[in-house]
């Protein structure tokens, strides 16, 4: 029990102190101190319920992904059929169900229509995407196997994944996060942003931008049917202005939002309103192109998002791919389409399932009452246990301090985050770590009530409380676990510092009281112990 | 220097002759709380009931106007809001659970958010937006679920722990002890009302780690003491081995408690739940490492075999064979 080692000591020392300094740099920051540069300085991450900010759950549908693909795949299919040499005639398209079904016109091109497909069907992968079933002879019947739809919906996100990147930095605010969580979920955080209803406005809109030729205007009755045969019907974005009123588009061969490589918000040079100028790439201007020249005269409608934003009249062929996209914006609602549309669409609706956000101001008095808090119970639990325990209280009340620095130290190293709770969980260490002391102290005081020796009555105390400290150690990590895995961002917080603070109160509370008691004890071999 | 004794040495207080009045007294207990659960219900916060809660201060007021703000929420139509003070007399916290149709619709209950942000905003200048927090109905669903899953299986997962480390009735000892204090807290929410949310759960977690914790020091010392004194009537060593570690246990929790209330008292007010679940549980952790993971362990007829080596079915053959049975 006396006998440690050097090397021990020099270990057990070593990992105070490294723990210590290690939580130096944070304790700094906290503090609005400066930590001079050119030392390292491992900082612990603030939770945006400390340092305020926005934390936004966005959610995709696996139902429109899977209805986007089968668009986009009845797309592909009209045009296979089309470009086949001689031309496929189909007929009796329908996408609905989960099912893209056609019937060919003539039986006999079932081998021609099948090797069309096959390109559209096979996917990037290994796995079988699409099913094809050829009912009657001539009605082919596609549907999306389980394993496609997922790939789908995993590059949908990872799509979305970047989108949602490039509109985030646009906002130029400092170190986001954003991360997919599960299959079609990305969390996004930012920490100490101003405008949070900004940041959901970006976020939330799609942003798919497409052009179609105007059939003709749309009665309100249509609009709230949503359809007419052979056409789509699409209704005005700003219903102040048109009342409900809506447009019937042809539903295919217009130009996707895709082909643009720029967006810039600018002023109408005749009327000066806000509008958005938009380039196409080559292969988007030549289309752009060809339609307004087939078409000039007629009224193209610029729909985002499924709603018509404006439906101008193509006065002459627009040549040199660029245009500008007006209706009714601000200067911001401006900006805010146009840093959308340079960033691409979505590739799948997301919706706000889950907003938490914190104002600065709030974060800050969180800290400062937090840590008054924290410092009067260090305090006081220091006091009671000077009181309770003289020299061996005072060795505790040591370990303690340590343990508190430690862990901090720790959480920084590991890049954790502090959050709210998690300073509960700093209190509630402090309040258990002396736990471990009580009980040795308590066993010291009985062995010695029963008659031990001072050096037998210490070591006894150490050896039978570790058993107890062990095992109520282990419990203690095994709920922090699984609080861990439970929780969603604050209260992951607190489960850290819960199970980093029982591993720092163990090593603090046992074998370096106990490296400082043997040292006492070997330096004064008392014959007795107030304790 | 004379030293602070809170418990005087050699206590011998009869904690287990009052075991079955105190055991019935848990168990009402116990049904009482569910009770409350069932008919009061617990205060759900947005966590868990989906909707959104907004926190603000009036920076040029001394107090939030409370009724003002319940009647211009409860015009815009989504149902009636509570609206409490939150920290200082000018902060509240304003909370809203959205008609089901509104909140199933995430886009209908994100423009519900904004509009009663906007709102406010209009008519109070001195507004300040501290924080908002908005849930949809499927994600507080399953904040739920998840909550139900992680009290269950930290449940059971610590006394399989202590089955292994001790005996299978300690484990069903400490499972039941567990199973109490969850019980009572949840009682104490849904008597109190106060708001039932994530940091709930986290502090009824961590309650199940630290009211465990009593339990084990007991139980340590029970297991000792049966190893020492063979022959003492069950009871009686229990009471001997709760006297043993009262000290201790009285200590602890001291210094628990004297950590939290500076929190109660001087910390965030956003805390203030997590806090008092906690501090809370303390009690009726200590209580139940006494009153109820000890009483059970003599029910279940825990004994001083439980801890010697037993026989094995090959030491009876080898018995049989030398015909000693």
């Amino acid at each position: 029990m006396l006998e440690f080692p050097t090397w021990k000591k020099v270990m057990l020392w070593g990992i105070a102190i490294l723990g210590v300094l290690a939580a130096l740099p944070s304790i700094a920051s906290l503090t609005n101190n400066d930590w001079p540069e050119q030392l390292p300085n491992p900082t612990v991450n603030l939770g945006l319920d400390l340092a305020g900010g926005s934390h936004i759950l966005l959610e995709a549908e696996r139902a429109q992904v899977a209805s986007k693909r089968l668009e986009d795949m009845e797309e592909g299919v009209r045009n296979a059929m089309r470009r086949a040499e001689p031309r496929i005639r189909i007929g009796d398209v329908s996408s609905e169900n989960g099912e893209l079904s056609f019937l060919l016109d003539d039986a006999g091109d079932i081998d021609r229509a099948r090797a069309a497909i096959e390109d559209l069907m096979a996917g990037t992968g290994p796995v079988r995407e699409w099913d094809l079933q050829v009912v009657d002879g001539q009605r082919f019947v596609l549907t999306q196997t389980e394993a496609g739809l997922s790939n789908a919906v995993d590059a949908a996100m990872e799509g979305a994944l970047r989108t949602i990147g490039i509109r985030v930095d646009e906002l130029g605010t400092r170190e986001p996060t954003i991360l997919r969580q599960g299959d079609t979920r990305i969390v996004v955080q930012v920490p100490g942003l101003q405008d949070p209803e900004q940041l959901k406005e970006l976020l939330g809109k799609t942003a798919q931008l497409e052009f179609k030729l105007v059939e003709r205007e749309a009665t309100a009755e249509e609009v709230s049917r949503g359809f007419v045969p052979g056409g789509e019907v699409l209704p005005y974005a700003d219903r102040e202005v048109y009342q409900g009123t809506g447009v019937v588009v042809q539903r295919l061969g217009g130009i996707d939002g895709e082909t643009l490589t720029g967006a810039i918000q600018t002023f109408d040079q005749q009327t000066n309103e806000p509008v958005v100028s938009i380039t196409f790439n080559p292969e988007g201007g030549r289309r752009f192109a060809t339609l307004t020249t087939q078409y000039t005269g007629r009224q193209f409608a610029i729909i985002l998002d499924g709603e018509v934003i404006s439906a101008p009249r193509m006065l002459e062929p627009i040549q040199n791919g660029q245009s500008q996209i007006s209706g009714s914006f601000t200067t911001e609602s401006a900006n805010e389409l146009a840093i959308q549309l340079r960033s691409g669409a979505l590739p799948v609706d997301l919706a706000v399932v889950e907003e938490r956000t914190v104002g600065p101001d709030l974060g800050a008095d969180s800290i400062k009452q937090g840590l008054l808090a924290m410092g009067i119970g260090t305090l006081l639990v220091m006091a009671l246990m000077i009181v309770t325990y003289g020299r061996f209280g005072i060795y505790a009340t040591v370990a303690l301090v340590i343990n508190v620095l430690m862990l901090l130290g720790i959480m920084a190293a590991l890049g954790s985050t502090l959050t709210l709770p998690g300073i509960a969980g700093f209190v509630l260490t402090i309040g258990a770590a002396v736990d471990a002391n009580v009980l040795i102290n308590e066993r010291i005081r009985e062995e010695r009530k029963r008659g031990r020796r001072v050096m037998a009555a210490v070591e006894n105390g150490y050896i039978e409380a570790s058993r107890a400290i062990y095992d109520a150690n282990v419990t203690n990590f095994i709920a922090g676990v699984l609080l861990f895995q439970f929780g969603s961002g604050p209260i992951k917080g607190f489960a850290v510092v819960l199970v980093v603070g029982l591993f720092t109160s163990v090593f603090t509370a046992v074998p370096l009281t106990r490296m400082w008691v043997a040292g006492w004890l070997r330096k004064t071999r008392p014959t007795d112990l107030n304790i | 220097m004379k030293l602070l004794k809170l418990v005087p040495d050699d206590t011998n207080i009869k904690f287990l002759k009052w075991r079955v009045p105190f055991f019935v007294v848990s168990i009402l207990l116990i049904a009482a709380s569910w009770a409350l659960v069932m008919t009061k219900g617990l205060n759900y916060g947005v966590d868990f009931a989906g909707g959104l809660e907004v926190r603000a201060t009036f920076t040029e007021r001394t107090d939030a106007p409370v009724a003002q703000l319940r009647e211009d929420i409860e015009n815009l139509g989504y149902g009636s809001p509570v609206v409490q003070r939150f920290g200082e007399d000018n902060q509240v916290s304003i909370r809203v659970r959205l008609p089901d149709e509104v909140s199933a619709d995430n886009e209908a209950a994100q423009e519900a958010a904004n509009t009663v942000v906007e709102e406010l905003q209009g008519n109070y200048p001195d507004f300040r937006l501290d924080g908002n927090d908005n849930v949809s109905g499927k994600v507080s669903g399953e904040f739920r679920e998840d909550a139900v899953w992680a009290l269950m299986a930290a449940m059971l997962a610590v006394a399989l722990y202590i089955w292994i480390r001790f005996e299978w009735q300690f484990g069903v000892g400490g499972l039941f002890a567990l199973f109490h204090d969850v019980s009572l807290t949840l009682g104490m929410f849904a008597l109190f009302q106060i708001e039932f949310s994530l940091q709930i759960i986290a502090a009824i977690l961590a309650i199940i780690g630290y009211s465990l914790n009593d339990t084990i020091v007991i139980y340590d010392r029970i297991r000792e003491n049966l190893k020492k004194y063979r022959k003492m009537p069950l009871p009686e060593l229990l009471d001997l081995s709760v006297n043993e570690t009262l000290a201790r246990t009285v200590m602890t929790s001291l210094t628990l408690l004297i950590a939290l209330v500076p929190l109660l008292l001087f910390g965030p007010a956003s805390l203030f739940g997590l806090t008092a679940g906690i501090t809370l549980g303390i009690f009726v952790g200590t209580y139940s490492s006494v009153y109820m993971a000890g009483p059970l362990l003599v029910w279940m007829g825990v004994n001083s075999d439980s801890f010697i080596p037993q026989e094995t079915v090959a030491d009876k053959q080898e018995k049989k064979l030398r015909g000693e049975v």
